[in-house]
């Protein structure tokens, strides 16, 4: 059976490994490297500049108001999508059999909730800004308005645009977690709820002594997914919010800082510096979540 | 087990099950109150949009929650020959199922060597695969432009891989998709039993042959998850066609398609068209996703744990 083992091996990895060294790899090798020039896509070389890039960098406001906004995001976005998909998990996989039955209609539930992940973040996005609109047109302003109230500027108001964008990520992200969490909770086993609620264990007991622990795993590998969805959050900022970040920067993210800098002002070498600072908040990021979140892990 | 003792667990089961309905009585009205407040959050606004895809321009600037006076499906029409809708999701259907085909076909190669043969460099290149889930995209972003850039300049076929060229955004989303694709199909291919493939092998077989007509159908439960990974996560892309198709209408993706319309809308305003190309966008996903959705959720999840 080893006729022919090198070249099939060799065969099989030839295609793969070289589209993923031409079009990952060297790109982001490249770009720690060209965090450190002031190319600005004119000239031909690139002049190495050290760390000037990032020196500038601190004086950037733009920028950091963007790193407030992800790290905002970065807290919020998890905590409300989680805690409303955990709600609505266990609401789902309590009425019924023995505490993981399923309520009446839970598999209708299921479907519905999912619907906005099947859904382009871009398609979401502009349906968003017309349910926003300012006003009697925008479906959440128009009974604003018929009951008597100022109309809410969601996406014009500097103090408002970035919870309401907030509002649409979670909206689209809470249906995915609801069924993660909810295949999570069906795997404990139906015995433990039972030995439970005969020990005389009520709901709130049974979600925090049971399901919570015993569910701990699930919800980690949840944080790490949503807490690096924050930090890459671009097409909701981009398409929903004027001036790509606006008003008034109030609602820019990081991704979008080094699109700009890259493709609507040149400067690759300034994009790139901003691009290895994401890079060290993703990983700083994932292995503090893993860290923090480490716990005896229970077989059951 | 005696029967008093079968018969006292299925007692005490039944008197665990009355307990729990006793006190979640209230509860439950609750827990109905709870979901289907979710449930009018998520169908309102899509239903709502397909309303406006049916209004005419006046009833779209009036109050948002009127309904139509007749049904306007020129919207439709419009947005789909003029707005160029029909044409934006025909290349969003090629770039994806191109995609998606490269990165199942070099994706379950990649791994499925990885996984089931000994050779050296195996674990660096496993690592190397790995490793690309933790890099952000937008750092590789400025390079990746020149390198399909540059890919325009290669003779003959140049032009079909470089900018503005569908080819050049398939072998992009094909290379990107691969950090997970491999990283999941090789923990699958890891757990096959390898006794049919030896005998396969006994019997002659080649090992291209053992992987395509044996161990690749085995695998078909981690395959599909995979798959509808790839799609949803490759026609979902906006800043990977935003930055590699820069130039040309007529080849951008349906998500290109769309952000134009709705910042277009601002200035030359064909409201109705845009609701209605939001509604083609919507309505196929909400479809197929409906048809194949214990599949779909199923994939996910199991994507997710991994």
């Amino acid at each position: 059976m080893n006729y022919g083992r090198t070249r099939f091996v060799t065969g099989f990895l030839a295609i793969p490994v070289a589209l993923y060294v031409i079009y990952v790899i060297a790109p982001y090798a490249q770009a720690f490297y060209i965090a450190f020039t002031n190319w600005r896509g004119v000239s031909a070389d690139p002049q190495f500049v050290g760390l000037e890039n990032f020196r500038r960098l601190l004086d950037d406001d733009v920028f950091w108001k963007a790193v407030g906004h992800n790290l905002i995001l970065l807290i919020l976005m998890p905590v409300l999508t989680i805690g409303i998909a955990l709600l609505f998990a266990f609401l789902l996989n309590s009425g019924g059999r023995g505490g993981t039955g399923g309520v009446w209609g839970s598999k209708f539930y299921r479907v519905v909730f999912f619907f906005p992940q099947v859904l382009a973040v871009v398609v979401v996005a502009v349906l968003f800004q017309q349910v926003f609109r300012p006003d009697r047109s925008g479906m959440l302003n128009a009974p604003l308005i018929a009951l008597g109230f100022e109309p809410v500027g969601f996406l014009s108001d500097t103090d408002v645009a970035l919870w309401a964008l907030l509002g649409v990520l979670v909206w689209q992200a809470v249906g995915f977690y609801v069924v993660l969490f909810s295949a999570g909770i069906s795997s404990i086993p139906r015995d433990m709820f039972e030995a439970a609620s005969i020990d005389g264990a009520g709901g709130a007991q049974l979600f925090f002594r049971i399901t919570l622990p015993l569910l701990w795993d699930t919800i980690q590998v949840g944080w790490v997914y949503l807490g690096i969805a924050a930090l890459d959050v671009f097409a909701v900022v981009w398409v929903m919010t004027a001036e790509h970040g606006g008003p008034d920067s109030s609602t820019t993210v990081m991704a979008a800082e080094i699109y700009r800098n890259a493709f609507q002002y040149f400067r690759f070498g300034y994009a790139s510096a901003m691009g290895v600072v994401l890079f060290f908040f993703t990983i700083g990021f994932a292995a503090l979540a893993l860290r923090l979140s480490r716990r005896e892990r229970i077989e059951f | 087990m005696t029967p008093t003792a079968e018969t006292m667990i299925s007692r005490s089961r039944a008197y665990a099950r009355q307990e729990r309905r006793r006190r979640l009585g209230p509860l439950s009205a609750l827990t109905h109150v709870a979901l289907l407040v979710w449930t009018v959050l998520v169908v309102v606004p899509i239903l709502w949009t397909f309303l406006a895809s049916v209004k005419s321009e006046d009833e779209i600037f009036g109050d948002a929650w009127s309904l139509p006076v007749s049904l306007r499906l020129d919207n439709w029409a419009r947005a789909w020959e003029q707005a160029h809708v029909g044409q934006y999701m025909i290349n969003s259907i090629v770039v994806v199922g191109a995609g998606t085909f490269g990165t199942m076909l070099f994706g379950s190669m990649a791994a499925y060597v990885l996984a089931r043969y000994r050779f050296r460099g195996n674990r660096a290149i496993y690592l190397l695969f790995v490793s690309g889930l933790a890099f952000p995209v937008y750092l590789a972003l400025t390079p990746l432009f020149f390198v399909v850039q540059n890919m325009g300049a290669v003779p003959v076929i140049g032009r079909f891989i470089g900018l503005n060229s569908h080819g050049g955004l398939v072998l992009v989303y094909i290379a990107y998709s691969l950090p997970f694709t491999v990283f999941f199909l090789a923990a699958f291919f890891r757990t096959l039993p390898g006794a049919v493939a030896e005998a396969a092998f006994v019997d002659g077989a080649s090992h291209t042959r053992v992987f395509f007509q044996i161990m690749l159908p085995m695998a078909r439960p981690g395959i599909i998850s995979v798959t509808i990974f790839n799609v949803l996560g490759q026609w979902n892309q906006y800043q990977l066609p935003l930055v590699l198709l820069p130039a040309d209408k007529e080849k951008w993706v349906l998500t290109q398609g769309i952000a134009d319309i709705s910042t277009a809308a601002g200035y030359d305003a064909d409201w109705s068209a845009l609701f209605a190309a939001l509604s083609m966008a919507i309505l196929p996903m909400l479809i197929v996703y409906t048809i194949f959705q214990s599949q779909i959720q199923k994939g996910l999840t199991a994507g997710a744990l991994k």
